[in-house]
């Protein structure tokens, strides 16, 4: 195997595995200060117990967010030195800006959360709470502004000996691109954290036990659920396609297995690319949808891949129509349940309705894969370009490091993640047992708090 | 803006180390000085709110050094690949190792993760010591300011050196010490009773080797590297420094048992005038090649475009007060001795 592909799925495996727990966490932060906001009310008790319950499975999933990020901020020197060479001087900003801004925050501000209920008053540590939201919703920023770049460059120049320089800030941090792509992300984030939230209180009540928070929780989750999934589809989806569509229009077409250009393109839903016959196999079609999606009209043409040069084609085509296709069906389930569920809640009768509640319990891991999925797509439908248009990934990697030394390091991720994954299990799952009406003193405590 | 830059990551990474550092020291000593489990709890709250913003000054240095010296970034990252990335699974379990320790009240689980606390932390400071020792001993970097370390050769700085060779273990030897000699400090200041009575013990055993190792590693790196002396040949007023770092230890073994605060900033100045030393020694140069002097990878070379670090310097001023403004709060939140009854989130 060579280098590159190695450093490639060394990059996409572990940048995979972290963003498992923040897409939680920074969705679950938001319903945590929501839970701590209703908690001020008279009578709102079982909210602070709620907040305090998710707080622990936080905690839990913050810590292995820390511990697999950290890797993430070396492996741009370690693995793509030659890309953190020529692209330090632009993206290293908004990177070193999210450790300065948001790590130190978000560090602090937990430790005050989870350390200082009794020691702050109730609004204080409502306001430790926000803080701890604010601190994961910037860094989800910097970061967005970092991918952003090499999506969609803006704000540079080339310097005499190849690097690039930024040449407006403000340029850089309002990337067109970035708000687009942070307003769809972080809706999934909330997406997942409904789902997760909405399963818990599902699993209660058809388990028969901690009814009340089960109630509790699928409110909340349901609710925050119907909102995000809406939000999700339309209207942050619906730009991402469109600026994407103007600016990568390759990858669009590879996203939606479109080989030849076509006045009112059809959609597919279903289907097959074969890339050798450049023909979608068995496909279940829409037509003129796509032109419609795209450019609100259904007679517009949609360039299809025939008009790129062989070399600008996403390299992964099949991963890259698979991957858009299994977020956009998902995306479209998830609108569905959460409609049905938000319409039997509003009859009260969702509590009873045994049916609907398997379906939220059975769907809580979805919106991490669709989330995966969607960063399969963004990333993928990129290639074969490091920074779009401008430097190519094959032009990036750390080419000193040899093959061998990238999948042994491959190797121990793959054993150290194994590890995580299975102690991550364990520990959610007795904390979702014990429920969260369990005495605090019968659950060993967590020392990041004490 | 070059040299501004140089010492704003200076100061970082030593931040990290002087405020990391104590908490490596206390997992080095964790299996050392703990022999009941109220103990050990304690040894852990004495840093259990702080040790992740402590962390974060590392990677707010790497990523801080990434944006100012991209070409140093991108160079010492991929040539120390397999030590960085062993650095990584160390943090890794030893922040898994501090944290799940008592989720489950269960002696089989907190021994598995007391032993990878224990470990790592100590590896942690081997590694972290032998690296900076790597970068004042310099690497093979070639034309193209690039290189590849592997982990050892045959254990000589010459011109085919590993990772470890004699030189850098001393290196290592001294971070492992030193921390654990600091982390001893804190915790004097931090608990009390028959185990704030173990810490000042441990300092003093331990300040010997450190007086010792500290002793050694200076002649050597004359050695290996004679040109760390110029700029203290050129500016005769940088002996300053080895004269605190003497005080500074002096400082420390007067002050143990008598003001714990005391001798703690005292190891904090150790340290900090240790780090500096180096800095001193190595300006104008970031990393320096161990073959050819005219490849020395210079701040001058590395450095970002002059917008990207006049703006730079603008966010950092105001991010670092805001950081030093968390800092306050969160040790006076947290000041005075652990007790047992302290607890966290309704625990
Ligand atoms: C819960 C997760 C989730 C769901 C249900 C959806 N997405 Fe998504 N999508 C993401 C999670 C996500 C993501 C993982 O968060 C991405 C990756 C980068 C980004 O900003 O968001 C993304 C990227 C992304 C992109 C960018 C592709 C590129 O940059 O080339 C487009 C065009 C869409 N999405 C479109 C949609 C549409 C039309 C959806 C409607 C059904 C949809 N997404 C549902
Ligand atoms: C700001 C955040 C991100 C940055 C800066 C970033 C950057 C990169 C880089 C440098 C590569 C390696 C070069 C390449 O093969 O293209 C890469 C590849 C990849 N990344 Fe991202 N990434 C980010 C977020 C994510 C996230 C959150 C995911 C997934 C959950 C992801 C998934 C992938 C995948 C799957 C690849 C491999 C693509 C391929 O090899 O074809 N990325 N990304
Ligand atoms: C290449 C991309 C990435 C890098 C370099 C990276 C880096 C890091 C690092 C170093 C940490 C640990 C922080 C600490 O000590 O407190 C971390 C945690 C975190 N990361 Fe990433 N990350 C990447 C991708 C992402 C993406 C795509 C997101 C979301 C948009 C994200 C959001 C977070 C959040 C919110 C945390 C805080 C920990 C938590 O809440 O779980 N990261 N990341």
């Amino acid at each position: 195997m060579d280098t590159l592909l190695l450093d490639r799925i060394h990059f996409a495996f572990t940048i995979t595995f972290h963003y498992l727990f923040p897409q939680l966490t920074m969705g679950l932060a938001l319903l945590i200060v929501i839970m701590k906001v209703l908690s001020l009310r008279p009578g709102g008790e079982a909210w602070n117990q709620a907040a305090r319950f998710w707080a622990k499975i936080f905690a839990i999933n913050f810590l292995l967010g820390v511990v697999t990020g950290i890797p993430m901020e070396f492996q741009f020197g370690t693995n793509w030195s030659e890309f953190s060479r020529l692209t330090g001087g632009v993206i290293g900003q908004p990177l070193a800006m999210e450790g300065v801004f948001s790590f130190f925050l978000e560090s602090t501000f937990l430790g005050l959360f989870l350390f200082g209920e009794k020691r702050l008053s109730r609004v204080a540590h409502v306001g430790a709470a926000a803080m701890v939201w604010l601190g994961s919703w910037i860094s989800g920023f910097f970061i967005i502004v970092t991918n952003a770049w090499m999506q969609h460059p803006v704000a540079y120049r080339i310097l005499p000996n190849g690097t690039y320089d930024v040449t407006s800030f403000t340029g850089l941090l309002f990337n067109p691109w970035a708000w687009r792509e942070y307003a769809h992300n972080m809706c999934a984030a909330v997406v997942t954290a409904s789902f997760v939230v909405a399963a818990t209180g599902a699993y209660y009540l058809l388990a028969r036990k901690h009814e009340a928070s089960g109630r509790l929780f699928v409110k909340m989750g349901v609710v925050a659920g119907l909102i995000s999934c809406a939000l999700q589809i339309f209207p942050t989806g619906d730009l991402q396609g469109k600026f994407a569509a103007q600016h990568q229009p390759a990858a669009i077409a590879g996203m939606e297995g479109l080989f030849h250009s076509e006045a009112g393109a059809p959609i597919v839903l279903i289907g097959q690319p074969d890339e050798t016959t450049q023909h979608i196999d068995n496909p279940i079609v829409v037509n003129k949808v796509l032109s419609f999606l795209i450019y609100g009209t259904t007679a517009a043409e949609v360039k299809g891949l025939d008009q790129f040069p062989r070399d600008q084609w996403p390299s992964a085509l099949p991963l890259l129509f698979y991957s858009y296709h299994i977020m956009a069906g998902l995306g479209t389930w998830f609108l569905l349940l959460m409609a049905a569920a938000a319409f039997a809640l509003w009859r009260s009768r969702l509590y009873q309705t045994r049916w609907l509640l398997w379906p939220i319990l059975l769907s809580f891991p979805l919106p991490y894969i669709a989330t995966t999925a969607g960063w399969m797509t963004t990333e993928i439908g990129r290639q074969p370009w490091l920074v779009y248009g401008l430097l190519r990934t094959s032009q990036g990697y750390s080419t000193h490091v040899s093959a061998g030394n990238t999948l042994f390091t491959l190797l121990g991720f793959l054993g150290m993640y194994s590890v995580l994954s299975i102690l991550w299990i364990i520990l959610v799952y007795r904390l979702i047992e014990a429920g969260p009406e369990m005495e605090d003193a019968k659950l060993a405590p967590l020392t990041l708090t004490a | 803006m070059g040299f501004v830059w140089f010492w704003i990551v200076a100061v970082m990474l030593t931040a990290y180390v002087v405020l990391d550092g104590f908490d490596l020291g206390v997992g080095i000593l964790f299996p050392l000085l703990a022999n009941t489990e109220e103990q050990r709890r304690l040894m852990i709250r004495s840093i259990g709110p702080v040790w992740d913003g402590n962390e974060v000054w590392l990677l707010a240095a790497g990523g801080t050094l990434y944006f100012a010296f991209p070409l140093l970034y991108a160079s010492s990252f991929s040539g120390f690949y397999l030590p960085l990335m062993i650095v990584l699974w160390l943090l890794i379990l030893r922040g898994v190792g501090l944290e799940l320790r008592m989720h489950i009240d269960d002696e089989v689980w907190r021994t598995f993760f007391d032993g990878c606390f224990f470990v790592a932390s100590a590896l942690l400071a081997v590694f972290f010591g032998a690296a900076l020792a790597n970068v004042i001993r310099g690497v093979p970097l070639g034309a193209d300011h690039y290189f590849f370390l592997p982990l050892w050769t045959d254990w000589l700085p010459g011109a085919k050196p590993g990772i470890l060779d004699w030189y850098t273990v001393i290196g290592g030897l001294v971070a492992l010490v030193a921390l654990a000699v600091h982390g001893a400090l804190w915790l004097a200041v931090k608990v009390s009773g028959d185990l704030e009575a173990k810490a000042v013990r441990a300092v003093r055993r331990l300040w010997p080797a450190l007086l010792v190792i500290t002793g050694i590693s200076v002649p050597a790196t004359m050695i290996v590297r004679p040109a760390v002396l110029n700029n203290y040949e050129h500016y005769p007023i940088l002996f300053i420094i080895p004269v605190a770092v003497v005080g500074a230890l002096a400082a420390m073994r007067y002050l143990v048992g008598r003001n714990a605060l005391g001798a703690f900033l005292a190891s904090c100045g150790y340290l900090i005038f240790m780090l500096v030393g180096a800095a001193a020694g190595l300006y104008p140069r970031l990393l320096p090649s161990s073959t050819d002097a005219t490849r020395d990878i210079t701040i001058q070379e590395a450095m970002a475009g002059p917008y990207a670090l006049h703006v730079g310097l603008l966010w950092w001023t105001f991010g670092i007060l805001l950081a030093l403004l968390y800092f306050i709060t969160s040790y006076s939140m947290f000041r005075g001795k652990v007790s047992e009854q302290d607890s966290g989130y309704g625990h």
